[in-house]
């Protein structure tokens, strides 16, 4: 085995060469490139944990302003389901108003022309009742030859238009 | 490899060569460059060319920093979960280890041989695993006395040992600590050596077989061949699964230096 064959010729060049070169690796790369590198990613990490944060924040604002405008847009659709109803009913209320007031104007009219047609037919009676009274003087006059008065003829025609 | 006789030697790829420098000394040690050097600093430059491909520093990271941050982040989340905050601060060093051993094992893993360049895996010496646990143990014995001095040593005894169990139990609790460093170096060790040394063996029964005739052929050399493809992929599973076996438990140690128990 040369490793302990030559161990005792060997182990001085071993150590020495093994002390510089390890030296070299832990002093430049372990103690001058190595923490650069972890700073690298300390970095990163920290710049990834801070993106995250103010994402985190945008996101909170934004659930917050979402929030408010909702709350806003709540109360002005009551708002607005307010000035509906209250048009609503001030229309409904107007409308009813003038109906009654069309539905007096009818009736005061229907009223109106009602007398005015028991008027009439009250005129157009009496017409016919002068004429009846006529028209009997006149066939009496022909028929028996007797005179009757108007008076009497006209209880007459009286008394049968009264039985129909 | 298979140079002399046709004979593989599956611990030749063990051997440090020195390729230059066979005479420097600094206090009278050698310190020659050796193979095992050459893949240390390959290791180390591959290294740095990976992290530095991942340090554009980019908000939105491509392919390579994605890598490099993945890495950094394993090591991360794994001293997080067992040492917790106080982690962060050991994130170079278990990097480094980690890292510097995974690309040890894993470039040790080339199959550069086919080129005929020698792949040399410094893992599989205890030379070199044993300094990094002595680096670890190190660590772990600063920090204990560090943050608690003499109080460290109840580290040794857990919590709700009676009174009369002290003394048994504090020797054992202290021998299994001691023994920490040898059973890290060890563990990467062996499990490297074994690997390449059954790759190794494996291929010297593919040669060996060809050589005998296309009956032994395809008798030895074929399912050899498939189970060498298989234990490849085996390895370079245990690549990874040491170098990370080896920054867990240097975390795991580093948490009792920190916390006690």
């Amino acid at each position: 085995m040369p490793q302990i064959a030559q161990l005792a010729e060997t182990y001085s060049s071993q150590v020495f060469w093994l002390l510089v070169f390890f030296g070299i690796t832990f002093f430049l790369i372990g103690r001058g490139m190595v923490p650069k590198v972890m700073e690298t990613v300390g970095m990163r990490d920290q710049q990834i944990a801070d993106d995250l944060a103010a994402a985190q924040a945008a996101r909170d604002a934004a659930d917050e302003q979402e929030d408010a405008w909702r709350e806003r847009e709540n109360a002005n659709r009551a708002k607005a389901q307010g000035l509906i109803a209250d048009a609503k009913a001030k229309a409904a209320a107007s409308s009813e108003a003038k109906l009654a007031d069309a539905q007096k104007r009818l009736d005061a009219k229907l009223e109106a022309a009602e007398t005015e047609i028991e008027a009439a037919r009250t005129s157009a009676m009496a017409e016919v009742e002068d004429v009846a009274a006529e028209a009997t003087q006149d066939i009496v006059a022909r028929l028996a030859g007797a005179k009757v008065d108007k008076r009497t003829a006209r209880s007459a025609v009286k008394k049968a238009l009264a039985n129909g | 490899m298979a140079a002399e006789a046709g004979k593989v030697d599956p611990m030749k790829q063990f051997q440090i060569e020195p390729l230059i420098g066979q005479s420097w000394e600094i206090a009278g040690f050698n310190i020659a460059f050796t193979n095992s050097a050459l893949w240390m600093a390959i290791t180390t430059v591959l290294l740095w060319a990976f992290v530095f491909g991942g340090m554009k520093r980019e908000l939105v990271p491509g392919r390579w920093q994605m890598a490099v941050e993945t890495f950094t982040g394993f090591i991360d989340d794994m001293l997080e979960a067992n040492i917790g905050k106080e982690g962060r601060k050991y994130l170079p060093y278990i990097f480094s280890l980690f890292m510097f051993i995974l690309f040890g094992n894993l470039l040790g893993l080339l199959p550069i041989g086919l080129a005929f360049l020698h792949p040399f895996t410094f893992t599989s010496h205890f030379t070199v695993t044993g300094v990094l646990a002595v680096i670890s143990f190190s660590i772990v014995l600063i920090v204990g006395f560090w943050k608690h001095g003499i109080k460290f040593f109840t580290l040794f005894v857990p919590h709700g040992t009676p009174l009369p169990m002290i003394p048994i139990i504090f020797p054992i609790e202290l021998i299994s600590f001691l023994v920490r460093p040898f059973s890290l170096a060890l563990r990467l060790f062996v499990a490297m050596m074994a690997g390449h040394v059954l790759l190794k063996v494996l291929s010297s029964f593919v040669m060996d077989g060809i050589n005998a005739g296309v009956g032994f052929g395809l008798l030895v050399s074929l399912p050899s061949f498939l189970l060498m493809i298989g234990i490849s992929a085996l390895e370079i599973l245990v690549a990874g699964i040491q170098a990370y076996v080896f920054a867990l438990l240097t975390s795991l140690y580093i948490n009792d230096a920190e916390h006690l128990h």
